[in-house]
């Protein structure tokens, strides 16, 4: 019993209530759909898209390939006949994914004994034997390319780490951190609106900042020709792939 | 190198020597440029032999990474990089420390003596 600084009784506090985490129900799942699923804007007949599809889900149900970001460290062990132990293991920062369907690639980079190697990777390429996802996490762009002309320290990742483990099932961290570059020249002027880079912190002097400005085009925002709404497309796709992984 | 991306390996591409040989390494007023290349046309891809031009005399080396994205799977570097070798296949230097791609152990026979020395593969 506390003994009150009044020396009156205090007033009757309750216990706090238990925070009861009911672990066999199921929590909301994060809805991933990894964006090699999503059919290109065309006019192709939809039964291609659907047959692959297939394929797609078939070689998943054999190989497990998880869910990943631009910017997600990966580790890819590959099949090779001049390797020792036949199998070459790489690890790096994912950088791009591209492709759509089968064809769909990610590019790995990272520096090894001072020099920046990257490798475009397959992600259904039947050599490749495993992906583990050594850190999951988002960057604050969709393509880092930029890390070619960053300073080395940002793409060099220690080939013996250990996976980070991630916890929580809804949120994927994102990455806010704003990289320093080499001086110029780059292979790209990334201070250019079209390549709408974040996650550069320019030293640039104010005047070539907004001398860049000039060739940004503010009306390809409004423009509905170019618009590709992929919310319904997602949702029935989630659905297909989804019923069929659980098969 | 200060340009951009260059399309693999051809005349006058400015190069980087990898190996721990003596010529390589001393410094010159001129990087070591390519001269020509050992090949139907004149592009120099991984394994390609060319000639080189390095203080003033002529090498041959061997290419063992360039610029340019190649075959899927395979690693893109991110400078054009060079083992020195003498005319009959032997490499001068003693030591790759830069990480070679593994596709050169398909030509075993003529670049066995190069891949001995070579410690990371990619």
């Amino acid at each position: 019993c506390r003994i009150s600084s009044d020396g009156k009784p205090e007033k009757f506090q309750p216990p706090p209530k238990p925070i009861i985490i009911d672990k066999q129900k199921q929590k909301e799942e994060r809805r991933f759909l990894s964006p090699e699923f999503i059919p290109p804007r065309g006019r192709t007949d939809p039964l291609k898209f659907y047959i692959e599809r297939k394929d797609m889900i078939q070689r998943r149900k054999t190989f497990h390939i998880p869910e990943f970001y631009v910017g997600s460290i990966l580790a890819v062990t590959t099949a090779n006949p001049y390797a020792s132990e036949k199998a070459s293991r790489f690890v790096g920062i994912c950088i791009q994914r591209g492709g759509k369907g089968l064809g769909a690639t990610f590019v790995l980079r990272n520096i090894i004994e001072d020099q920046g190697v990257e490798i475009r990777y397959e992600l259904y390429n039947p050599r490749i034997q495993a992906i583990e996802v050594l850190k999951l996490e988002k960057r604050l762009d969709d393509n880092l390319m930029y890390l070619r002309d960053a300073l080395p320290e940002y793409s060099t990742f220690d080939v013996n780490m250990k996976p980070v483990s991630h916890l929580d099932h809804e949120e994927i961290p994102v990455n806010k951190l704003q990289v320093r570059m080499k001086p110029k020249p780059w292979s790209k002027r990334w201070e250019r609106p079209k390549y709408n880079v974040k996650g550069i912190k320019f030293e640039l002097p104010e005047k070539k900042m907004k001398e860049a400005q000039k060739w940004s085009q503010p009306w390809v925002e409004f423009d509905m020709l170019r618009e590709y709404d992929t919310s319904k497309i997602e949702e029935k796709i989630w659905k297909e792939v989804s019923e069929e992984l659980k098969k | 190198s200060v340009t951009g991306a260059c399309q693999a390996i051809q005349k006058l591409t400015r190069v980087r020597v990898v190996d721990n040989s003596a010529l390589g390494n001393t410094p010159y007023h001129r990087p070591p440029k390519c001269i020509h290349v050992y090949n139907k046309n004149g592009i120099g891809k991984v394994g390609d032999k060319i000639l080189l031009a390095i203080k003033g005399e002529k090498k041959k080396a061997l290419i063992v990474g360039h610029k340019m994205p190649g075959p899927i799977m395979t690693p893109r570097f991110d400078s054009n990089n060079v083992v020195l070798i003498e005319d009959n296949g032997n490499p001068i230097g003693t030591r790759i420390k830069t990480p070679i791609p593994y596709i050169l152990r398909q030509k075993e026979g003529e670049f066995s003596k190069v891949l001995a020395i070579a410690r990371n593969f990619v």
